[in-house]
């Protein structure tokens, strides 16, 4: 906790002093306020709006969530098939990279026409953009296995199933975590596009709404409010990793 | 009792021959190495008994079993540690018995208190020195179930003052367990401290063209290695590497 701080005080003091050039200069120049609102503004309006924009939040959480929590498994389970069955990952890992270079602002409304304005086609949108780094980070995981490990692991007679439990997954928990990293903060990001399509509640919607009303300081809030829960998402991750790959951490710090 | 033994095996890769009609054996208990020059296919000997390649012609016996392209039929030690980093000292000398059925933490903890890592139990690899990491390899080699235990320069990165160490500890435990060795080194010396008989392979395609009984009683001391008597043996056997 300590070291949080130690390391931690450097950005948050150019985040502060980002904020009162930001409010000086709206200040000095005289913007109105619908242009580019003050953080100060911008800070009460978040607690002022509290009431109603929570339930935005709260939905926005449980979506990302459960769509993370989608987007991991099929991201982990393509990645073992793909590297357990390689004439499987010759002919799809090339259409994989394909899957990520459909624009999902074009795709979501096509979603919404196959799949109506309920939960999966949102689900679909994360899980489309969490599943990539994860399957890519994994894949590469099991495929820099050293090789003088694999070789012991051979020579002593391993199975293909324990030179994969015991071996491989093993190894590839640190770059797997990158992997899991990386989507964590896209399911935030993926929510809340497939929220802009049509949805009761959501920090989409309350983006979308703010914006077309010129509420810019309610923009901001939302704004601020994803890059909280992307941090937040992010810090839980990596705090996973420190209990679940402690042996790695530990030899960082030795070296 | 012969314990293994390798009849006739030729093994090639693509037109290249690496071993051509190579027989050895090793009794029950026996520690032999092989020696030969860098290159000679030993690493290619040691896949055929391991069971990852398959000899183009020849036979692979272990206690009088055909084990020809039969994985973990042996016990392995390699030239790296290769010890899993995510698993603690304890956890990974267990390994070998883990991949062939029950772990026996007992007995482990028994053999690390020996080589003297019992307050290494719980730690990472990375915390040990490179000649600890050797000796909880060995261990690992040790403790697993199969017979033969198979040695790859096991000491070959390690400086001479560890080296020597590692030799006198792999000794004593040998003499006390008296496994099966089939050792492979690039280091004259070594072979003799060490073996029962020497193999000296020749170069591709390998084949045992000499073998040596070493004449020394056990158990050996340190101070062997200055004596007249083990000079004239490494000269022989020099020599005998040098026509190859």
């Amino acid at each position: 906790m300590k070291n949080v701080l130690m390391k931690g005080w450097r950005p948050a003091a150019v985040l502060l002093l980002l904020f009162i050039v930001w409010e000086l200069a709206v200040m000095l120049a005289e913007i109105p306020a619908w242009l580019l609102p003050p953080p100060t503004d911008i800070f009460q309006e978040g607690i002022a709006g509290w009431g109603g924009f929570h339930l935005h939040l709260q939905s926005t959480v449980t979506l990302s969530l459960l769509g993370f929590a989608i987007g991991t498994g099929i991201g982990l389970l393509t990645a073992v098939l793909l590297h357990l069955l390689p004439f499987l990952r010759e002919s799809i890992y090339p259409l994989l990279i394909l899957s990520q270079n459909v624009p999902i602002i074009v795709l979501a409304p096509l979603l919404v026409v196959w799949f109506g304005f309920g939960i999966l086609p949102k689900l679909v949108v994360i899980t489309l953009v969490c599943f990539f780094p994860i399957t890519v980070a994994a894949l590469d995981g099991f495929r820099q296995t050293p090789r003088e490990l694999k070789h012991y692991m051979l020579m002593a007679g391993a199975s293909k199933g324990q030179l994969f439990w015991k071996l491989e997954l093993p190894y590839s928990l640190p770059s797997l975590f990158s992997g899991l990293k990386i989507s964590a903060t896209y399911s935030v990001m993926g929510a809340v596009i497939s929220e802009w399509l049509g949805a009761k509640a959501g920090i989409g919607v309350y983006m979308t709404l703010a914006s077309s009303s010129f509420r810019t300081d309610r923009v901001f809030v939302a704004i601020f409010a994803i890059m909280v829960l992307s941090l937040l998402f992010f810090g839980a991750i990596l705090l996973a990793e420190r209990l679940l790959v402690k042996w790695k951490t530990q030899e960082s710090v030795k070296k | 009792m012969i314990q293994l033994s390798l009849e006739h095996l030729t093994k090639s890769f693509d037109s290249n021959l690496v071993l051509s009609n190579l027989s050895f054996h090793i009794n029950e208990g026996e520690f032999v190495s092989i020696l030969g020059p860098s290159g000679s296919g030993k690493s290619t000997i040691f896949n055929l008994i391991g069971g990852l390649l398959r000899p183009d012609d020849g036979t692979i016996q272990l206690s009088g079993e055909k084990i020809n392209g039969k994985r973990g039929s042996i016990s392995y030690m390699p030239q790296t540690p290769s010890l899993m980093p995510w698993r603690t000292i304890l956890q990974n000398v267990l390994l070998g018995q883990e991949l062939k059925g029950k772990a026996d933490p007992e007995t482990a903890r028994e053999m690390l208190h020996i080589a003297g890592l019992t307050d290494y139990e719980n730690a990472y690899p990375h915390e040990l020195s490179g000649g600890m990491k050797q000796r909880a390899a060995f261990i690992r080699a040790l403790l697993s179930p199969q017979p033969v235990i198979l040695l790859d320069e096991p000491f070959s990165a390690l400086d001479e003052l560890t080296r020597h160490d590692m030799q006198k500890w792999l000794l004593d435990i040998w003499s006390e367990h008296k496994p099966t060795i089939l050792f492979v080194t690039h280091n004259i010396e070594e072979a003799i401290y060490l073996s029962d008989r020497i193999l000296i392979l020749s170069s591709k395609p390998a084949k045992v063209v000499e073998e040596f009984k070493v004449p020394f009683s056990r158990p050996r001391e340190g101070e062997l290695l200055l004596e007249e008597k083990f000079l004239a043996c490494k000269k022989e056997i020099h020599t005998a590497l040098k026509n190859q």
